[in-house]
């Protein structure tokens, strides 16, 4: 137990310690916050869509927490090529201890991420349409959303033995995950193949019950939403912890 | 402490480790010597629980590494050939995340880490970011954090690499006391046959996998007839020159080997 949160400890003092991590990693969803925001803002209210910042928030805080959980889980690879990752692996720790302190320290600074971008979008404009009572909800899907990608990227790190992957997993999965959810556009009236697509991708329902809870605007309801996004986030938190236990250096 | 018997690891069909045995009793200090790419750190790593083995039996401290790597990992300490610190944490960071991961007792860690800092003389660095360390002190920094929940065996994988003669002969020295008054055994390897003649107890060398004589330096230069450790190695291991030559190229198989079996 001591293990686990000497690692998560770690992962967050990482983090807090790297500020041009933090401000650079802030860049991409504000500059899609402001562009796609006000940009097609007046396209989406004529269309009769209502206020698109109160629908694109949930999306671009679900975007931040993406791609900083899915780097969380591949510093492994850093880890592993600055040799500290050895250092872990041959502790009398059980793997399994090791695996989980460095995915709830990402998934934490994944969603603290998240809450930044949140009070960013809360500064650009965005208010609340629910009652308070669902914020707790909305940090339920934040974390789910961050523990789900951490997983993911600790599985893909645990796989690849350096960085040369990387950039295709971030044009391969990493945005199309992104683009190819409702975080930008809503599922009503897509073509069917599109939507097809939409719903098979975990993104979507993560920006769902974001969206659900912050301002009332479930597509699928919030049981839904809770249980495709917890059922896939307890198997990639399997696989991921499976193939970390099978890493060999 | 050490017991390996008709070890062997392949990759692919490379044979990077071929059938050794060897014993290493308590309180010995076992100088493991070949020339790079001869096999000492794939041995290194099936010792230490972090490459399984293709066949062959290992025993560390009554446990195997394959059955029970848990129980073999809390019996040694280890500093690695290559770098294994995290830099954006401080030195005391590092200590602190390696005794809370080994179990040793928060009401004795904060003191146990002042005295090891104090041994490698980092006394005054300890609060400093340890990207901000020479290699050489992040070399002391090893030493120091493998001594920490005090193992009763040791591997030193070329520990003193890039150390001042200084420093090597203070870690040495300490390391001998040691394995002398509290009986730590100590499994290294070196490129420095000078070092392994002073502090070695018994030495084996190994190349091409396979192991070419094991037995006291003393015993190994009488059996050579050469008057130096260094003498003794070249005249087992052939000539210096042709060695680096093939042990590139095994290198690079082994590399492309292991790249393919991705």
């Amino acid at each position: 137990m001591k293990a686990v949160y000497i690692l998560w400890l770690r992962q967050l003092k990482r983090y807090v310690r790297s500020k041009s991590r933090m401000v650079g990693s802030l860049g991409q969803p504000i500059i899609f916050l402001f562009a796609l925001g006000f940009g097609f803002g007046p396209t989406f209210q004529k269309a009769g869509g209502g206020n698109y910042l109160q629908f694109l928030t949930p999306g671009i805080v679900a975007m931040s927490v993406l791609f900083t959980a899915v780097f969380s889980g591949i510093e492994i690879i850093w880890d592993r090529q600055f040799g500290f990752l050895k250092e872990t692996l041959v502790a009398p720790v059980p793997r399994l201890a090791i695996v989980m302190g460095r995915t709830l320290g990402g998934a934490t600074v994944a969603s603290i991420q998240g809450l930044i971008v949140f009070a960013i979008c809360l500064a650009a404009g965005f208010r609340f349409a629910t009652s308070a009572l669902l914020l707790p909800l909305a940090l339920v899907f934040l974390f789910l959303l961050a523990l789900l990608f951490t997983a993911v990227g600790t599985a893909i790190a645990s796989v690849l033995q350096d960085l040369q992957g990387f950039q295709l997993i971030m044009n391969f999965m990493v945005l199309p995950l992104f683009f190819f959810s409702d975080a930008l556009f809503p599922i009503h009236g897509l073509p069917t193949a599109l939507r097809i697509v939409l719903r098979l991708n975990p993104v979507t329902y993560g920006v769902d019950g974001l969206r659900g809870a912050l301002t009332h605007g479930f597509a699928f309801g919030l049981g839904e939403d809770l249980v495709i996004l917890g059922a896939l986030t307890a198997v990639m938190l399997s696989v991921g912890s499976y193939l970390f236990s099978k890493i060999q250096l | 402490m050490i017991e390996v018997r008709d070890l062997v690891k392949t990759f692919g069909d490379f044979c990077a480790v071929d059938h050794i045995s060897f014993t290493v009793p308590k309180g010995r200090i076992f100088g493991f010597l070949g020339p790079n790419g001869a096999g000492k750190t794939t041995t290194i790593k099936m010792l230490t629980t972090t490459l399984t083995p293709t066949s062959g039996t290992i025993v560390i401290d009554g446990h195997d590494p394959r059955r029970e790597p848990l129980a073999v990992r809390r019996a040694f300490g280890i500093v690695f050939q290559d770098p294994s610190l995290d830099d954006e944490l401080t030195a005391i960071e590092n200590m602190e995340l390696h005794g809370v991961l080994y179990g040793v007792p928060s009401a004795t860690r904060a003191a146990r880490i002042a005295d090891l800092l104090a041994f490698v003389e980092l006394s005054d660095r300890g609060h400093d970011y340890v990207k901000q360390y020479s290699g050489g002190m992040k070399r002391r920094l090893e030493v120091a954090r493998a001594l920490l929940h005090h193992p009763p065996l040791l591997f030193l994988d070329e520990p003193t690499i890039g150390l001042d003669p200084q420093t090597r002969n203070h870690i040495w020295g300490y390391i001998q006391r040691m394995s002398r008054e509290q009986q730590v055994t100590v499994f290294f390897t070196t490129h420095y046959m000078e070092e392994a003649d002073r502090v070695a107890d018994e030495v084996a060398v190994i190349d091409h996998g396979k192991i070419v004589a094991q037995s006291s330096p003393a015993a190994l230069k009488a059996q050579t007839g050469t008057g130096s450790l260094e003498d003794a190695f070249i005249s087992l291991t052939g000539h210096t020159i042709r060695d680096e030559d093939a042990s590139s190229t095994d290198r690079l198989r082994m590399m492309s080997r292991i790249w393919r079996r991705r």
